[in-house]
């Protein structure tokens, strides 16, 4: 068997894995252990507190199409409330909103009319497809409707037909978790936008 | 709903006012019907409303019997309301002149519901005020409730096809 | 893109000048400008994707054009793939409010077609739960129009009492929306024990809430002031149009197929129809109003009078057989199997069958080719014929009447796209 070396890419998880050993080691010092610090520690307590309050503090856009719109409903009023955490400010405008939660099915023509609406909403948002017929294509497997991963990059995915209130509910925690955990997601590259950051002088773009 | 033989006299009374009107009637599950020539359902319409008090069309929708022919059909259901009485007229036209006099200017309420058979079937409605698409995009080709048309759809995404599916996921 | 298509330039070459030279002649000559408006298809204020295309002369509708088509889901053509009874599921999704009443409509039909006998017990069971759908979507319907209106705090009431009759369509089917409860032939299941109770707790409790919300809502100077006088359309017109249910009863006409031509022993019962005068925004809201008190009396006497009998017909060759019969019966076993692989065939025929949903005369055209798949569903959808009254009614209104008259006219798109 032969002996083969491969060069370790720096910023690989074997690279990283190394120096994290070293850091447990103690071998790390000096510039190498505040730039290995600042790579893996994710959030700053100060980005901690920003995506909390974030998480707490969505609006979602009214974006009702179908039967799944009327459950939504439901997740507004006051059995299962979503004034709990604080999304209750449902608002017209997708400028003012960060969270587009498709609830019913999307046919072929609504398409373009809901990729404009994403587009107009500000960074960073977030998308929940509500239903069956928004996550694949539900009850209705024909020529009229659109799948909702096919233009536009989702978060949560809401099975049901349609979900009860309590499973919208479950999935917009699960959204909320998220976004507490890392408001980010990588949503330049689900929304295939890299290349678009600004970058000051003498800071560094930001790592993939 | 008129019995048999008051379908007969209706249909009898349409045949003398126009030649020609009536190609059948049928009297099915205690409803009556009446196929009449395509050309004629203006005046068809007019008569039973003026002569017979269907004052009421509820109803205009397309069929398709494919593989029969005549392919396409309409139906135009109309109602009685101080008898209580319905009836169906029904007239059937073929894919390669799919043209029907427009009822809109004497029932307005045809006007939506003729869009919709030309946008799902193809049906020329002459004289209708406005004939464009109404459910599918208005650049859409085709006419998507005849029975050859595809049903399309997008197919279900297993383990095995899940990375050659249609680009859904990454 | 430099090639247009025809319907781009067709939608360039229209021009609002025959409109403004009509107003123009009709004010003894003094010209003004037109604007033309595009609300929706995302409209806080649409019921649902309703695009309108609305010419304004300053705040006042002088045309409108609604465009709709944005939640066409093609449900007829879907339900020509599958067998009649999954058709079910399918056809209850079209207009979601009133899930019942599409199935009513196309398990009569079918029924019609079959010359099958429903048993008096389910077409009770069926009264009740198309009852408490009515009064389900009157209640989302009162609920949204009035936060359009402005009166925010009746939503949560009305979905307080929404929260409950869903609770008892979760009892009886096990699912709070789309229960695919009605089948051909009567009802899935019978209802179990401690229904009769909860239900009678709700119809008990109702009444009361109805008052409620009548008190909140009925004398209101801002509901007056928006309601009262706004957009009327007469009696002759709303004929002419096709529109039936609350907006004809409150132009005056009390044409109720429930009444007229009744269906699943709605002749058993004893209810009054609610009509109006006027035919205005506030005859159509107090008429809908008035029905909620209706249908619980109906949902009271059918209560009562529910017979003892089988919740579906005994004809196994259109019901499913009872579980426990699988086991004993080879019979039941072969008909099982026929039934959930290919279903039962209809003989061919074309079938009309109406029926009197929340929003009017709800009809389910069927033509079937003598296979156990139908060869054409067509619902006529109230709320598609009635979308076309709507230009009737704005036309020299404001803007602002035209939401509050979008919102008592009570569309729902799922119906209207299909």
């Amino acid at each position: 068997m032969a002996l083969t070396r491969e060069p370790i890419e720096p910023g690989s998880l074997r690279a990283r894995q190394m120096l994290a050993r070293d850091m447990l080691r103690g071998d790390l010092e000096g510039f190498e252990l505040e730039q290995h610090v600042e790579q893996s520690l994710l959030l700053t307590t100060l980005d901690k507190a920003v995506a909390w309050g974030r998480s707490n503090s969505i609006y979602p856009a009214t974006f009702g199409l179908a039967c799944c719109a009327i459950e939504m409903m439901s997740v507004v009023a006051a059995r299962v409330d979503i004034a709990r955490f604080g999304w209750e400010a449902f608002r017209a405008s997708p400028r003012q909103a960060d969270l587009l939660i498709l609830s019913g099915r999307v046919s072929i023509k609504m398409a373009p009319v809901v990729r404009r609406i994403y587009d107009q909403m500000l960074e960073p948002k977030w998308a929940i497809a509500m239903g069956a017929c928004s996550s694949s294509m539900g009850v209705f497997n024909n020529y009229a409707i659109v799948p909702a991963d096919k233009f536009m990059p989702i978060d949560v995915h809401v099975p049901g037909c349609p979900p009860r209130p309590e499973a919208l509910m479950h999935g917009i925690l699960k959204l909320r978790k998220m976004i507490q955990d890392d408001p980010d997601m990588g949503w330049r590259e689900r929304y295939d936008a890299e290349g678009t950051e600004e970058v000051l002088e003498g800071a560094e773009p930001a790592g993939a | 709903m008129p019995d048999q033989v008051g379908l007969e006299l209706i249909a009898g009374q349409l045949a003398s006012k126009i030649p020609g009107a009536v190609r059948q009637t049928t009297f099915f599950r205690g409803r009556g019907s009446v196929e009449i020539e395509p050309a004629t359902v203006r005046g068809v319409l007019a008569s039973l409303r003026a002569d017979h008090g269907y004052r009421a069309l509820m109803s205009v929708h397309g069929v398709d019997y494919y593989p029969q022919e005549p392919r396409l059909g309409v139906h135009y259901e109309l109602l009685d309301m101080e008898r209580v009485d319905r009836l169906t007229v029904k007239l059937r036209v073929a894919l390669a002149e799919p043209r029907v006099e427009s009822v809109t200017p004497d029932w307005p309420t045809a006007d939506h519901q003729e869009r919709e058979i030309y946008d799902m079937f193809g049906v020329q409605f002459d004289g209708h005020p406005d004939l464009r698409r109404i459910l599918m995009p208005e650049d859409y080709e085709g006419h998507p409730q005849r029975r050859d048309f595809p049903i399309g759809g997008e197919p279900v995404l297993f383990t095995h096809n899940d990375a050659t599916g249609p680009g859904w996921t990454r | 893109m430099s090639t247009r298509s025809r319907y781009r330039a067709q939608e360039e070459s229209i021009t609002l000048s025959p409109l403004e030279e009509q107003i123009a002649a009709q004010r003894g000559g003094e010209t003004t400008e037109l604007l033309t408006l595009n609300i929706g298809p995302h409209h806080p204020a649409t019921h649902g994707v309703l695009r309108l295309l609305v010419t304004l002369e300053g705040e006042i509708v002088r045309e409108l054009k609604p465009i709709v088509g944005y939640v066409h889901t093609g449900i007829e053509k879907t339900a020509e793939q599958k067998a009649y009874w999954k058709v079910i599921p399918v056809i209850e999704r079209m207009d979601y409010l009133s899930y019942y009443f599409n199935a009513m409509a196309f398990c009569g039909a079918v029924e019609t077609l079959l010359e099958c006998e429903v048993p008096k017990r389910a077409q009770y069971l069926r009264v009740i739960h198309l009852e408490l759908n009515r009064i389900m979507s009157h209640l989302v319907w009162l609920g949204t129009s009035a936060l359009d209106l402005g009166a925010i705090s009746m939503f949560w009431y009305c979905f307080r009492e929404r929260e409950t009759i869903l609770d008892l369509f979760e009892f009886s089917s096990g699912q709070r929306m789309h229960t695919r409860y009605f089948q051909v032939g009567g009802v899935m299941e019978d209802i179990p024990a401690g229904f009769e109770a909860k239900l009678r707790e709700f119809i008990a409790i109702m009444p009361g809430r109805a008052d409620q919300y009548a008190d909140l809502l009925r004398r209101n100077e801002i509901l007056l002031q928006r309601l009262r006088g706004v957009c009327p359309l007469d009696e002759e017109t709303l004929l002419g149009l096709g529109v039936t249910g609350p907006l004809l009863r409150a132009a005056g006409n009390p044409w109720d197929l429930r009444k007229a031509a009744p269906y699943t022993s709605y002749e058993d019962f004893e209810f009054k129809i609610p009509v109006g005068t006027v035919g205005d925004n506030y005859d159509r809201f107090a008429v809908r109003l008035a029905e909620i008190y209706e249908s619980v009396k109906i949902i009271e006497q059918a209560l009562d009078g529910l017979p003892e009998g089988p919740h579906i017909t005994e004809d196994r060759k259109i019901a499913l057989p009872p579980r426990h019969e699988l086991a004993t019966s080879m019979e039941a076993l072969i008909h099982h199997f026929k039934l959930v692989t290919e279903g039962f065939r209809v003989p061919p025929g074309e079938i009309y069958y109406p029926i009197e949903s929340p929003r009017g005369e709800l009809g389910c055209f069927i033509r079937s080719d003598g296979s156990s798949k139908p060869a054409r569903v067509h619902m006529r959808d109230p709320s598609f014929v009635n979308l076309q009254a709507t230009a009737p009614m704005v036309r020299g209104a404001y803007i602002a009447d035209l939401i509050a008259t979008l919102a008592m006219l009570d569309p729902i798109l799922g119906g209207i796209d299909r």
